[in-house]
């Protein structure tokens, strides 16, 4: 009976088959198989023979990941230009909102909009190249700066000290105005009665930001929040590869860059995958953690 | 009294607010402004610190090698088809894909949806990926920078959104009952109602098509297939300008002034076709952000 009346439905809708069935081929083609594909970590992946028959090895490649010179620093990395990121960055495109919120020039207000959008737009490879030119010893903005104050001009770019609060200033710079966004989104829908009533108990314009705007995107930002958390580790790879130097890597080599000098650069296809396979792990386990701790603090979550 | 210290507070705030707001601008600004100024000034001045405000021995000289460069005439143009080409595709799979999963008869949607998402929370990752664009012939080939990011989950869930919550179902049911079938519902009605999200769908896939550079980093081999970005990345990240570009200077210190007027001058001929397309998109930018829940 139940089966009848989905092969009755199935067939009465087989034009929306249609329009699914692209997509659900692009997904089974290129997100399903390589997961298919990751079996290779747990081989020994020879090209000839291909993902099926190359012969197992067990967790050796994760063993010897675990055992290599560069494991802490690769983690460390990662872990902090993440959480740096996070912590410095997360908070900004909400009190920006907060306060085009409180704009009441309209004029103003979209200026501001127009122009905090924009640098989203601008390649990765164009943003860490301003950042080169500004930073350089030789002619860049802000040496010329420091050499004004009868300072020593600094490399930026080449010390390891400075790589991560370089890429979180120029991350922000450049998406914090578009996170606006969705918080302004909503912040629009808000009721406007809670507002009025506020004024008319006599609530300043700082307790209104305080008591009725903050709550009412609160659940905006959670589920932001975990879902930043949730590709954390994964993002960013190719602003840190274009903005790594012999000179930083101490400070720059995250696991996403090491996976790409050992897979693709030295075609060290199954230790790569192994790698890989380990940071996909452990971001899953951040995202269903903080997942869960949303849950029980806010009640809000993702699932 | 109360209230007239209330209102003082109100006005602070304000001061505050849009001097705050006013500094944000600026700092947003000025690197843009800057590098639009530094791509036609003398660049001795500019490396110097002299140009700040004002555009100083403006000279062309930089757009004059960008535009007699060969890599980056390829380069822009091979993005141009590629941005077309990919977006084409992509916003041609998306938007008929998000409009089926957006309708409550569709058997099993849940169930697609969720797959979909969790592509977005795990994947096999560069080498299995890597694997597969070889195996399946992709490997420099200019479809290795589109098929396999031809889908992006979030610009679904987007475009879901906007088909549950600005197409009713009253509209569909009433044209059913005119004996309007689903494909004709899709073309006739609900693609006319729908376009604030093929803008926004259009300006999210090209904006991601334009600025890719890591695909081609991987992927391709031939120099004549890369992407403006991948030349870029060569002139402004690796320093290296191709000799062609450096004709006629001779002294190395002249040499390296040029080379940062041409660095200037790509990141505007660069940024040039978004410059132009983004104050017609900008308006529909609230419509991209309205996500829905993946269950429904």
């Amino acid at each position: 009976m139940v089966v009848k009346r989905t092969m009755k439905q199935l067939l009465r809708n087989y034009q929306l088959y249609i329009f699914l069935f692209p997509m659900v081929a692009y997904f089974v083609i290129f997100r399903y198989f390589p997961m298919y594909g990751v079996q290779i970590a747990f081989k020994d992946f020879y090209p000839l023979k291909g993902i099926w028959d190359s012969s197992w090895v067990g967790f050796e490649h994760f063993q010897r990941f675990f055992r290599s010179s560069e494991i802490l620093m690769v983690i460390k990395n990662t872990l902090l230009l993440n959480l740096f990121s996070l912590i410095f960055g997360f908070p900004v495109p909400i009190i920006l909102a907060l306060m085009i919120n409180q704009v009441l020039r309209m004029k103003f207000k979209k200026l501001v909009q127009t122009v905090i959008y924009a640098p989203h737009f601008i390649s990765t490879v164009v943003i860490v190249g301003m950042v080169s030119l500004f930073l350089s010893p030789r002619s860049g903005v802000v040496n010329s700066i420091i050499k004004s104050l009868g300072l020593d001009p600094v490399f930026f770019m080449a010390r390891p000290e400075f790589f991560k609060a370089i890429y979180i200033i120029s991350e922000i710079w450049q998406h914090a105005g578009w996170g606006t966004i969705i918080y302004l989104a909503a912040l629009a829908s808000i009721s406007p009665e809670l507002h009025e009533s506020a004024v008319v108990d006599g609530a300043s314009k700082w307790q209104r930001v305080w008591y009725i705007d903050i709550p009412g995107i609160m659940a905006t930002a959670v589920i932001l929040l975990i879902l930043e958390s949730g590709r954390m580790l994964s993002l960013g790879f190719e602003k840190v590869y274009l903005m790594q130097n012999n000179l930083n890597r101490s400070a720059s080599e995250v696991i996403s860059t090491y996976v790409y000098k050992v897979g693709i650069q030295q075609a060290d296809f199954s230790y790569a995958t192994a790698i890989g396979l380990f940071e996909a792990v452990i971001c899953l386990i951040v995202l269903m953690s903080v997942n869960m701790l949303a849950k029980k603090a806010t009640n809000t979550s993702l699932w | 009294m109360n209230v007239k210290a209330r209102s003082r507070s109100d006005i602070l705030f304000d001061i505050f607010n849009y001097g705050l707001l006013t500094i944000v601008l600026l700092i947003v600004l000025y690197p843009l402004y800057f590098v639009v100024i530094a791509s036609f000034s003398n660049p001795t001045l500019v490396n110097s610190g002299q140009v700040t405000l004002i555009p100083k021995g403006i000279n062309f000289e930089g757009y004059v090698r960008i535009f007699n460069d060969k890599m980056i005439l390829t380069g822009y143009g091979n993005s141009l088809l590629y941005t077309a080409l990919g977006t084409l595709i992509s916003v041609a799979i998306t938007i008929p894909g998000a409009y089926a999963l957006s309708r409550r008869e569709l058997a099993g949607r849940n169930l697609v949806m969720y797959m979909i998402v969790f592509t977005m929370f795990f994947n096999g990752g560069l080498i299995p990926t890597f694997i597969l664009v070889k195996n399946l012939g992709l490997y420099n080939s200019f479809w290795s920078l589109i098929l396999p990011v031809a889908v992006i989950p979030w610009n679904l869930i987007i475009a879901r959104t906007f088909f549950q919550t600005s197409i009713p179902d009253e509209l569909r049911e009433a044209a059913q009952i005119d004996g309007c079938n689903e494909f004709r519902f899709f073309f006739r009605i609900a693609l006319p109602l729908s376009s604030a999200l093929i803008a926004i769908m259009v300006l999210f896939y090209a904006v991601g098509y334009w600025n890719t550079y890591f695909s081609a980093l991987i992927y391709l081999k031939d120099e004549t297939l890369y992407p403006l970005q991948l030349v870029l990345r060569n002139i402004l990240i690796a320093n290296t300008i191709s000799p062609d570009m450096m004709e006629n200077v001779e002294q190395a210190s002249k040499q390296l002034e040029i080379a940062s007027l041409i660095q200037y001058g790509v990141i505007i001929v660069a940024a040039f076709p978004l410059l132009i397309l983004y104050p017609f998109l900008q308006r529909y930018f609230v419509k991209g952000v309205l996500v829905g829940s993946i269950k429904g």
